[in-house]
């Protein structure tokens, strides 16, 4: 559903601790993002639309939840921007208003398999619910 | 010496088989795990954001319990791993994260400034018993089995504060598998993403991802992989059937090897 709320990009830059204008532009971070064909923008775009005040058009993309905090592009960021956490916090802005969680208890029952382990209901409630 | 062990969740449910050989195993090798009491679940993810404070005190309790019994803690799950070890780098080396954990738990009448050491179980092998001991100890070994390592993300990221292995070319396990006497198999996906959480809500990136990572185990030879993360064996057995790729626990066929398990 789109929005119109948005934040600043110092909102972003003071939950994420990132500085996007160390980022060199070098691309190794989409190039590694094992979600990649699954993003409407990239880890690299998220970097230079933060820094342009871009954020409402990337807290309205299903990218936000399709990051699956590998930390490849944390690892392989040759300049420390860490894409990843930039991510994290266009969603936690999203999830902190009131409302705005992605992933509703209700929905949780019906997608229970026998086999599925806590650490994954665990793990998806800290991503995508405040 | 004792080694307080944080079994986390998940080891307690649905992979109790990762814990229970974990512990038996290290029975055998002479460094028996103490459960510490009371520990809470540690969130399974580490938080990527800066001011996320009071969801990371779970750790900092299990982490001073075993600062004041001994100085080390003991993990298995690969995720609890992660957000232990995460957890306990930040608050020795992020002064404003410190300043605000210490806020909270001086009502306890606690400090903790990182002082534990954090060991995974494949370290508690590498660094306190040593592969060597672990190759005495083999009673059955696994000669002529081509058997892949799957590290995925959490156990070796972030390689600055995991400080474990090389992130990008481990051999941590490789090297527990040659002592046990199989042929570890090198694959290009070992290190990448099975596609984790997300398999909650779609199954579809974790479903491409981990058949690019059997083909590829697969291609290179391996009849089997291993892992230390619950949530990468579930994602990894989903879609094995039919490849002729076995998925286990590494502490399963640790077992095997030693003998505490029938093979």
């Amino acid at each position: 559903m789109a929005s119109n709320y948005t934040v600043t990009p110092e909102e972003i830059l003071a939950i994420s601790g990132v500085n996007p204008r160390r980022c060199m532009k070098c691309g190794r971070c989409t190039a590694t993002c094992p979600a990649f064909a699954e993003m409407e923008y990239h880890p690299h775009q998220f970097v230079a639309m933060v820094e342009s005040g871009r954020i409402g058009e990337l807290m309205n993309s299903r990218s936000i939840y399709r990051c699956l905090s590998c930390m490849a592009c944390i690892e392989r960021c040759p300049r420390q921007v860490d894409p990843a956490r930039l991510i994290e916090a266009v969603r936690l802005a999203v999830e902190r208003k009131q409302g705005g969680n992605h992933l509703i208890p209700d929905q949780v029952p019906e997608r229970l398999e026998p086999d599925m382990p806590q650490q994954l209901l665990v793990s998806a409630y800290r991503k995508y619910t405040k | 010496m004792v080694y307080n062990y944080f079994p986390g969740c998940t080891l307690k449910e649905k992979a109790q088989d990762l814990d229970t050989w974990g512990r038996r195993c290290a029975e055998v090798l002479g460094v028996p795990l103490t459960e510490i009491p009371e520990w809470q679940c540690c969130g399974g993810v580490y938080p990527l954001s800066k001011d996320e404070i009071a969801i990371r005190l779970s750790s900092v309790r299990a982490l001073i319990y075993a600062r004041d019994n001994g100085g080390t803690l003991v993990t298995l799950c690969s995720a609890c791993h992660n957000v232990l070890k995460q957890t306990n780098f930040d608050i020795a080396d992020d002064e404003n994260f410190s300043l605000k954990v210490n806020n909270y738990i001086a009502s306890d009448g606690q400090e903790y400034h990182g002082e534990t050491k954090v060991l995974h179980y494949l370290e508690l092998l590498r660094d306190v018993v040593g592969f060597d001991a672990v190759k005495k100890a083999v009673k059955n070994p696994l000669t002529g089995r081509k058997i892949g390592a799957y590290y995925g993300c959490l156990l070796l990221r972030p390689g600055r504060k995991m400080a474990m292995d090389n992130p990008e070319n481990p051999r941590i396990m490789e090297d527990l598998l040659s002592a046990i006497g199989a042929t570890p198999v090198i694959y290009a996906q070992r290190n990448e993403c099975c596609g984790g959480y997300l398999t909650l809500e779609d199954s579809d990136l974790p479903e491409k991802r981990v058949k690019r990572i059997l083909a590829n185990a697969k291609a290179q030879g391996a009849e089997m992989l291993i892992t230390a993360c619950p949530l990468c064996f579930y994602n990894l057995k989903k879609y094995a059937e039919g490849t002729g790729v076995e998925i286990r626990y590494l502490t399963d066929v640790l077992a095997e090897a030693l003998g505490v398990k029938e093979g």
